[in-house]
């Protein structure tokens, strides 16, 4: 069986092991050095559970000078370090190997500042995604980037990934609202990018940062971007006889020049399961729904809807469900975004993220049919169609290794299809372990190296998440590439992230 | 060797293949080039270069499908050509490129390329991003003449380093970029503004801070201080300091937003609201700097502080020296005009980095001085190491636009 494979430990670290802790241990509070192995299983693995590895420790540092202390106390030992936020990593981005140290940001969850004139938050990179959102909700502002992990994951790992959410449509990404970052490099040297004003001195390093899944530094503060509420929010709900009927209707709400903070896009598969889930009263007989959300005062919003309605009906739309309350409107989000979790309860998944020009979402949507069936499996199809990027959630049974190859080799077909119809392997969920042997699909030798050598500049040894994102070949040898070796002991980041 | 402003040999390659070709020679000659599209923005440190590389016959709108919203063109495609064929769909760039002719007396069509090598953004910047946040994917030959491609057509896009945003404002100093690919979206159906009159700077940013606190979606927010708003709209804003704000979209909304925002300040006095077609005269004015294009050599400052700082450190420039200065941004863009004629580059500096920090640029200012003033603001000693490294590591040699962003 092809696992995904790591980097294999370097046993003269392993040897080392006592040494290092004792060094994390001179630098760092006792109890924030984690070397229990019991203790050491909660960090084994991610959002990604198929896999897992054990580090060789954990720090938990609550200041930016103990990150530092950190970093360098292990460069000069070439330890590797993998960052860790809430290890809500859908790609394994967070999960570590054997001869690597985790630096977990969770103690530093303070909201350091925030300034309303300039509407601008001072964050430590712990604090989860809501939890900027809810600290300035009663003086009427959000941070918009909104995963539906939200309530679990951290600001820290949305930057890494550079997240995005359901009304990322209108309002973008993390990228799209992050102003500066703090950020520790190999060496513990401490490096500031942005001071609040919007536009860097010097290279745009804050933009190659946002979107780097820990490849370059430990981020340990950000400053982000808050905006005023809308006057109100409320979605609609489509119901439609097929998927490319949703399409087209998706296109000529666009082109009428509407732009909805949110379209999100569910097949009949994906509609099921959220129904006997969340009892949203989605309806069972549509082959696809779409949940359009707009924003404005009452009446911004009844013009809004009009034209938007006028525009589904034009394509045989079979349902239609405006919500009239507060509690319509949350009902019908309910279903969305718990769809991850939901779809967890029915079966294993893993949930692919490749993005595709808006033309191609009929032809791709229904080729990822056929490459499921070609598989003998299943998959429920939820995602944001305002902008491309599909999450096709793959079902199978993790105690079942064939089954498990063949939910990773359909996806590793269908990320290939996003890239070959003009899209990419990612678009928000980050390349991680899980697509990081398809880079070479969609990027040459001379587009790798090129990223390669920015990461050098930031991290010339590989001390930072070594086993991720570039394909491994001509970087050392690999551990044969086990997998999960305790599925029923696995922790559960998706029922976090509810 | 006597630093000349413009290198005497020119190299205009067809293609992309050819420009590559013409950059790795220059690697391994060691040949420092300039790098130019159109010509037009000519700020940074004057480049001492030999050659001089033009990316004017890579023109041309490759792709664009209004459906899609994405526009990929080759570098060197005149942004008049672009412009024309989003005009056409009636579809726009949402970060409102600024053309820096007016300001800077430059002639020549300004690129696509150039463009985004100067992350060229205007009043809608501040909602809605720069050009970096509206740029999908690139195409670039880096110093060791590598053709290398990064991003894709695709509004999200994690896989793997983002190279697109450092290469939007490089300069073309990590590489000559050949082939771009931006977001676009529809025009609103209407744009308003409202004008109130006659506040005081730090007044100003607090009305435009407030605006900012509502749901109103304001999408432009200015203020011109006396004799700066009489240089706008062709002197038909009066000299009477004018506290702007843009609303756009449906016609009844714009109209709905407005009277709120009318309902929140009427105490100030009486507004005054713009219609349409002023109202877009207005902001290309203030997006152009057209206060400040006067003909004349006086040096322009940039300074990119935080809303309720720029203000404080305008005033603080005004005492020591002759300062005429407008805001746009809700106060966070302080364009300054140093009236003494001198850039006075020490007293700028160390005020701004005495209000809160951000940064200056000298954007105007003769070729000597922009060769001695440093243009770019100077950065933290760790920051210098490393960007010197990640330079290395698109053009080793240094030959492309050698020196134009030292700081
Ligand atoms: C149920 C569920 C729903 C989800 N929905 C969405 C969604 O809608 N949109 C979306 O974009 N994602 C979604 N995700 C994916 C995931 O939540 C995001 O990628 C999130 O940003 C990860 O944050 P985290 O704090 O959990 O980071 P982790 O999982 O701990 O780490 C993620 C990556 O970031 C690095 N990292 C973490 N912290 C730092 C730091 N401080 N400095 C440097 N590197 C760091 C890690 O090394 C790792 O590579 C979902 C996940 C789940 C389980």
């Amino acid at each position: 069986m092809t696992s995904i494979q790591f980097l294999k430990p370097d046993p003269s670290i392993l040897a080392r092991r006592d040494d290092i802790v004792s060094s994390l241990r001179s630098v760092l509070p006792d109890e924030a050095v984690v070397s229990d192995p019991v203790q050491l299983r909660a960090f084994e693995t991610d959002g990604f559970t198929a896999y897992r590895r054990l580090p060789l420790a954990v720090v938990l540092p609550s200041s930016t000078e103990e990150v530092a202390a950190v970093m360098e106390a292990l460069a000069r030992k070439k330890v590797p370090v993998v960052p860790r936020g809430a290890g809500t990593s859908l790609c394994g981005g967070a999960i570590p190997q054997e001869d690597a140290v985790i630096v977990s940001l969770t103690r530093m969850s303070r909201i350091l500042e925030v300034d309303y004139p300039n509407r601008l938050a001072r964050v430590e990179a712990g604090v989860t995604n809501l939890s900027i959102s809810e600290a300035v909700s009663a003086d009427g502002f959000f941070y918009a980037p909104d995963p539906s992990s939200q309530l679990a994951c951290t600001i820290g790992g949305n930057i890494a990934m550079n997240s995005g959410g359901a009304h990322c449509l209108k309002y973008g990404v993390t990228t799209n609202n992050l102003l500066g970052v703090t950020m520790v490099l190999y060496d513990g040297t401490v490096i500031r990018l942005g001071e609040g004003e919007l536009d860097p001195a010097g290279l745009d390093l804050l933009g190659l940062v946002c979107g780097s899944e820990g490849q370059l530094g430990l981020v340990t503060e950000a400053i982000v971007r808050l905006i005023a509420k809308p006057a109100g929010a409320q979605p609609v709900l489509f119901g439609f006889a097929s998927s490319e009927k949703a399409g087209d209707c998706v296109a000529d709400i666009i082109a009428a020049g509407i732009i909805p903070v949110a379209i999100e896009f569910m097949d009949k598969e994906a509609i099921a399961i959220c129904e006997a889930f969340a009892k949203a009263g989605y309806p069972l007989d549509a082959e696809a729904l779409l949940i359009v959300e707009v924003e404005g005062s009452d009446k911004e919003m009844a013009d809004q809807l009009g034209r938007i309605v006028e525009i589904a009906r034009r394509h045989d739309v079979q349902t239609i469900k405006e919500s009239q309350s507060a509690t319509e409107a949350a009902l019908i989000w309910k279903g969305r975004k718990s769809a991850f979790g939901a779809t967890g309860r029915v079966a294993d998944y893993i949930c692919m993220d490749g993005t595709v020009p808006l033309s191609q979402l009929a032809y791709v949507l229904k080729e990822t049919g056929e490459i499921v069936k070609r598989y003998g499996l299943r998959a429920a199809n939820v995602f944001h169609a305002g902008d491309g990027n599909m999450h096709p959630l793959i079902l199978y049974d993790v105690n079942d290794p064939v089954k498990r190859q063949k939910a990773e080799d359909a996806g590793n077909d269908i990320l290939r299809l996003c890239v070959d119809a003009g899209g990419c392997l990612t678009g928000e969920h980050g390349v991680g372990i899980e697509k990081r042997d398809l880079m070479t699909h969609q990027y040459n030798d001379t587009d790798l190296d090129q990223m390669k050598a920015v990461r050098a500049a930031f991290d010339p040894e590989w001390i930072f998440n070594p086993s991720k994102v570039f394909p491994l070949e001509g970087r050392g040898e690999t551990d044969g590439g086990k997998a999960s070796a305790d599925p029923d002991t696995r922790p559960s980041p998706m029922e976090a992230a509810e | 060797m006597i630093p000349s402003d413009k290198a005497d040999r020119r190299i205009e390659p067809a293609d992309e293949t050819e420009l590559a070709d013409a950059v790795r020679e220059a690697a391994e000659e060691g040949t420092p080039l300039e790098i130019e599209g159109g010509g037009t923005r000519t700020f940074g440190r004057p480049v001492d270069a030999l050659a001089t590389l033009s990316t004017a016959r890579l023109s041309g709108i490759v792709a664009y499908s209004p459906n899609e919203m994405v526009a990929t063109v080759k570098a060197g495609t005149p942004l008049t050509e672009l412009q024309a064929a989003l005009d056409e769909a009636n579809q726009r760039f949402v970060f409102e490129p600024i053309d820096h002719h007016t300001l800077l007396g430059t002639e020549g069509k300004p690129t696509v390329g150039g463009m985004v090598a100067v992350n060229a953004s205007g009043p809608r910047r501040f909602v809605a991003g720069a050009c970096r946040d509206s740029l999908l994917g690139v195409r670039f030959v880096n110093g060791r003449g590598e053709i290398v491609k990064n991003g894709g057509r695709v509004m999200k896009n994690v896989t793997g380093l983002d190279l697109v945003k450092p290469m939007a404002g490089s300069f073309g100093t990590l590489g000559v970029l050949t082939e771009v690919t931006l977001k676009v979206q529809p025009k609103p159906e209407t744009e308003a503004t409202l004008a109130v009159r006659g506040l005081l700077e730090a007044d100003a940013v607090t009305v435009l801070a407030h605006a900012m606190a509502t749901s109103t979606d304001v999408t432009g927010a200015a203020h011109l201080p006396e004799l700066t708003a009489g240089k706008v709209l062709d002197g038909a804003l009066g000299s009477e300091p004018a506290t702007l704000m843009r609303l756009e979209g449906f016609e009844s909304s714009v109209h709905e937003r407005a009277e709120k925002l009318k309902a929140m300040f009427g105490r100030l006095g009486e507004i005054e609201t713009l219609d349409a077609e002023r109202s877009q005269r207005l902001w290309s004015d203030i997006r152009d700097v057209k206060p400040f294009a006067d003909q004349r050599q006086r040096p322009v400052w940039r300074l990119s502080m935080k809303p309720s700082d720029a203000h404080e450190a305008v005033m603080a420039l005004r005492m020591e020296a002759g300062a005429s200065a407008f805001y746009d941004w809700q106060g966070g863009l302080a364009w300054v005009r140093m009236e003494g004629g001198n850039t006075l580059s020490g007293l700028v500096r160390k005020t701004v980095a005495a209000h809160g920090g951000g940064h200056a640029m000298l954007i105007r200012a003769t070729p000597s001085e922009r060769r001695f003033a440093v243009p770019f603001q100077p950065q933290a000693k760790p920051l210098v190491t490393l960007e010197k490294r990640i330079r290395d590591a698109f053009d080793p040699k240094g030959i492309l636009n050698p020196g134009k962003m030292v700081a």
